[in-house]
């Protein structure tokens, strides 16, 4: 009998999912299911190229700030195998449940999807500041994971950058002529989304300010000391950088016009989780100009709708080490509050006892990477997608012929980079694992004229970072984390 | 199989001569160098490296 195959999310995990297994020689039928209305498409650029593509020529054609959406997708679309010709995709319709008795996935509208085999590949979405102040569509906040996202912040960006006046005063703006005010932007969390933000903002001529509570910028992957280096870097480049301090709400009434901060962290971080607004707390600390905000403080897993199927979705879709989803412990009979379990460091062998096999692919998918130990971790880098795609799809094709699961342990090594002015970085391995830096080559000072520093726990290099050292290395940096 | 790449998107990440070292290498001056018609028994390597583009700037006609 023909097997079908449900993929429920339409980003790269999905469509290399759906690849996959073609190329895993499943014949039978496929259908990915996307919240979004998109093909599939490469997210990276949506916060660099996209972000800033004829952003700087905006104020030349003042009126026309509508992003012409199909012609914005076709940048950063996937090209489509031939072998993916026949796979069905249902976009703009969120999967709301699963059914594994019935073999169903439930989708948003009412209508139903049946699998053999399910590959959940839902990726996460961005975490929102819940705090007081202006919200939702024309309040000037902003967050950045989906084209969407992107287009509304083109239009804030563009709509800030033409400001009062003629086009002459935009171009002055932009210059940084004196006297004249650029739009402020302030841009919540310093991770690398928000480094990229920052940056790609500060070139279309905003001022710019992060905030970031926790520490330098990348603090928990780079490490203390090449945090610092590439905060001075940036500092230089004229962002600004305010940090150990929480946001505790935004000034503004339908719009943004300010970020709040708590003057002291311990204040701060008891008042971000605080109540209802209150305009006495607005007034509390020290506010930040902003003409727009962008919120760029990590992402939760799409796993709601996997709710009751009974798999551990304790961060994530919990697999072992073929990427086959693994059921989780069994929830409380009364209505007490699941707590969530913490994360073991016990290898995975509980079996799948779903009905049809799953396997989890992205970011979404927790699973244990023997390159480094066995405990099981999401891993939001851009090489993920793809590389579990491909085991997850020779996994879920064997399961369903019933043929033997490959037995060779998955250790992918996960790569991602990130371009920030006129920083490249490229990561290696994983390390924010490290208990111990080495800055190899090169002078914390000057990272655009090339840095690496190799990351390292118990002794055993477990990653590598390379800033704007040339291509030529990169096989090196590599093969000395697979010895 | 032929491989074309787009140079004006190309941004010298490296991925692909990782991917495909048979196919791709990355030269003296750090710039991509490739066989543009590469045997066919190399099609999985060449989709690899068009899978590890970060530009997606490889498109394997063919």
């Amino acid at each position: 009998m023909t097997k079908h195959v449900a993929i429920a999310g339409a980003g790269l995990g999905g469509l290399r999912a759906a690849e996959q297994l073609r190329a895993a020689g499943h014949a039978g039928p496929i259908t990915v299911v996307g919240a979004e209305p998109y093909m599939p498409y490469n997210r990276p650029p949506l916060s660099k190229e996209l972000l800033a593509h004829e952003l700087a020529d905006a104020e030349a054609t003042p009126g026309t700030d509508a992003d012409d959406l199909v012609a914005l997708h076709q940048r950063i679309a996937f090209r489509q195998r031939p072998s993916v010709a026949d796979v069905t995709f249902r976009l703009g319709v969120p999967v709301t449940r699963v059914d594994f008795a019935a073999g169903e996935l439930a989708l948003a509208g009412g209508d139903t999807v049946r699998f053999d085999g399910l590959v959940v590949a839902t990726g996460l979405r961005p975490r929102r500041l819940n705090v007081p102040g202006p919200a939702g569509p024309g309040s000037g906040r902003h967050v950045l994971r989906t084209l969407d996202d992107c287009a509304g912040l083109r239009a804030d960006l563009r709509a800030a950058l033409a400001g009062p006046g003629t086009p002459a005063h935009a171009e002055e703006r932009r210059r940084g002529v004196s006297g004249i005010p650029r739009p402020r932007v302030v841009v919540v969390g310093a991770g690398f989304v928000g480094c990229e933000v920052a940056c790609t903002a500060l070139s279309l001529g905003c001022d710019v300010t992060v905030v970031e509570p926790a520490g330098p910028p990348m603090l928990r992957v780079l490490g203390e000391r090449l945090a610092r280096a590439v905060q001075r870097a940036h500092e230089r480049a004229g962002i600004t950088f305010v940090l150990g301090q929480a946001v505790i709400a935004y000034a503004g009434h339908d719009r943004v016009t300010g970020v709040v901060l708590a003057d002291g962290t311990d204040a701060g971080s008891a008042r971000v989780s605080g109540g209802p607004a209150s305009g006495g707390l607005a007034l509390a600390g020290t506010v930040l100009p902003a003409d727009l905000v962008v919120e760029a403080i990590g992402s939760l897993p799409n796993t709601e709708w996997l709710a009751g199927s009974g798999l551990d979705l304790t961060d994530g879709v919990l697999c072992d080490n073929t990427l086959s989803a693994v059921t989780g412990p069994r929830a409380p009979e009364t209505g007490a509050p699941v707590t969530s379990a913490p994360v073991t460091s016990a290898p995975v062998t509980r079996a799948s006892v779903t009905s049809a096999p799953v396997t989890a692919v992205g970011d979404v998918a927790r699973f244990p990477n023997p390159l480094f130990d066995d405990v099981p971790r999401r891993v939001e880098h851009w090489s993920m997608p793809t590389d579990t795609a491909r085991r997850a799809a020779a996994t879920l094709h064997a399961k369903l012929e019933g043929d033997p699961i490959d037995p060779n342990s998955f250790r992918p090594l996960p790569y991602f980079w990130s371009d920030q002015g006129d920083l490249r970085l490229q990561s290696f391995g994983s390390p924010g694992l490290a208990d111990d830096v080495v800055i190899a080559e090169g002078d914390l000072d000057e990272l655009d004229k090339g840095l690496l520093a190799t990351y390292h726990r118990a002794g055993r290099l477990v990653g590598s970072v390379a800033f704007n050292l040339p291509p030529t290395r990169y096989r090196a940096l590599r093969e000395a984390l697979l010895a | 199989m032929r491989i074309e790449v787009d140079f004006n998107v190309c941004a010298d990440h490296g991925q692909c001569a990782i991917a495909a070292p048979v196919i791709f290498r990355i030269d003296d001056e750090g710039h991509l160098a490739f066989d543009a018609s590469p045997d066919d028994v190399l099609r999985a390597d060449a989709e690899a490296a068009a899978d590890a583009c970060p530009e997606q700037a490889i498109t394997i006609v063919g």
